[in-house]
């Protein structure tokens, strides 16, 4: 089982509706289209070769030069019994966030993808309790999105040299 | 060969309380004695979240000894205890916890801000962090550094016991206490 077999499978059954496929450290990871998440996730999980049954990781990350496909969610899944793994990503623009949730095939994706709306709020259609999970619930922005400001470098009143990072004082 | 017991023989004893008194009687203020009474006798209650809870720890421990204040029992309550110990960060999502165990002690009550973080935030200076546990609770002593050693912490309990010493019966029922707790929408 390796990286090669699992590209031919998919190209085999989705061709070419999938964006691309790239290797960094031994890793695959697959681009797909946002509407396609639900099939590919299912096909991977249910094939009996490929067996990707386990959902190591589910999270987002924010491109805010990548108009019209700022966020990015991101699979991370695992095939347990020939212990390879393999990236998805998917990408939605980030005035309507919706996704369809991966719920219903992993149980585990209820938290994270909890977490994922609490920070980037993605919206994910069809998850169970879509509230946010580490975050007070009066918050009204999503922190981990880059539109903040970088913390003023001139500011004297969070000195590091008062923390014993670095400064005079080591 | 067992380790001989050493005993404490240089016990300190508190100052008198100014007074009138002649053969058989001692008359002073309710103040003064009620003052001593409490400054002396401090029950904390430790609300410790992170370093400096462990550094609190330490300062419990037989070296620095805090009991020799007359603090000796500390409650993870708060029936009974005098001073809320604050110590370590405090998230925006403890803050209404933190203010629950506030509203929960007995007055009077006096409150220490142990560290940077409870102080001011600290490094945290991000939005998941209360800037300032005062934000939240009004706040009688800010202990500083990051995190304090023992012996700040020692500090910041010998000016509280200045503080309670010195207090006024009238302070917790006057307009101006009113007010303070009144701006933390506390009744």
């Amino acid at each position: 089982m390796t990286n090669e077999i699992v590209k031919q499978r998919l190209s085999e059954k989705f061709g070419e509706q999938l964006a691309g496929f790239d290797e960094s450290f031994g890793m695959l990871a697959v681009t797909a289209p946002a509407e396609m998440n639900m099939q590919i996730l299912q096909f991977l999980h249910d094939d009996e070769q490929l067996k990707f049954r386990f959902l190591t990781d589910l999270t987002a990350v924010h491109y805010p030069d990548r108009k019209g496909e700022e966020l990015c969610i991101v699979y991370h899944l695992h095939n347990l019994v020939d212990n390879i793994r393999l990236r998805l990503k998917v990408y939605i623009p980030i005035e309507r966030p919706d996704v369809a949730s991966a719920t219903p095939l992993f149980s585990g994706a209820n938290w994270m993808e909890r977490e994922s709306y609490d920070f980037y709020g993605v919206n994910f259609i069809g998850h169970p309790n879509l509230t946010r999970i580490l975050n007070v619930d009066e918050m009204d922005y999503f922190p981990m999105r880059k539109e903040y400001a970088m913390e003023d470098p001139t500011r004297v009143d969070k000195d590091d040299e008062m923390f014993g990072r670095g400064g005079t004082v080591a | 060969m067992s380790r001989p017991v050493q005993f404490n023989t240089n016990v300190k004893i508190s100052q008198m309380p100014e007074g009138y008194q002649g053969e058989g009687f001692f008359a002073t203020s309710f103040d003064k004695v009620i003052g001593l009474a409490r400054a002396n006798s401090l029950w904390p209650l430790p609300f410790a979240t992170s370093c400096c809870g462990i550094e609190f720890m330490a300062t419990m421990g037989a070296n620095y000894d805090l009991a020799r204040f007359g603090s000796e029992r500390m409650g993870f309550t708060p029936r009974q205890c005098d001073i809320l110990l604050v110590a370590g960060t405090i998230a925006k999502k403890m803050a209404p916890i933190l203010r629950q165990v506030y509203l929960q002690m007995a007055e009077p009550r006096w409150v220490v801000a142990i560290g940077a973080c409870a102080s001011s935030g600290g490094i945290f200076d991000s939005y998941s962090v209360l800037q300032g546990i005062d934000q939240v609770i009004p706040v009688d002593v800010y202990v500083s550094g990051c995190p304090p050693r023992p012996e700040g912490i020692l500090e910041g309990i010998l000016k509280i016991q200045d503080l309670v010493h010195n207090e006024s019966l009238r302070r917790r029922t006057s307009p101006q206490y009113k007010a303070l707790l009144e701006s933390y929408g506390i009744q």
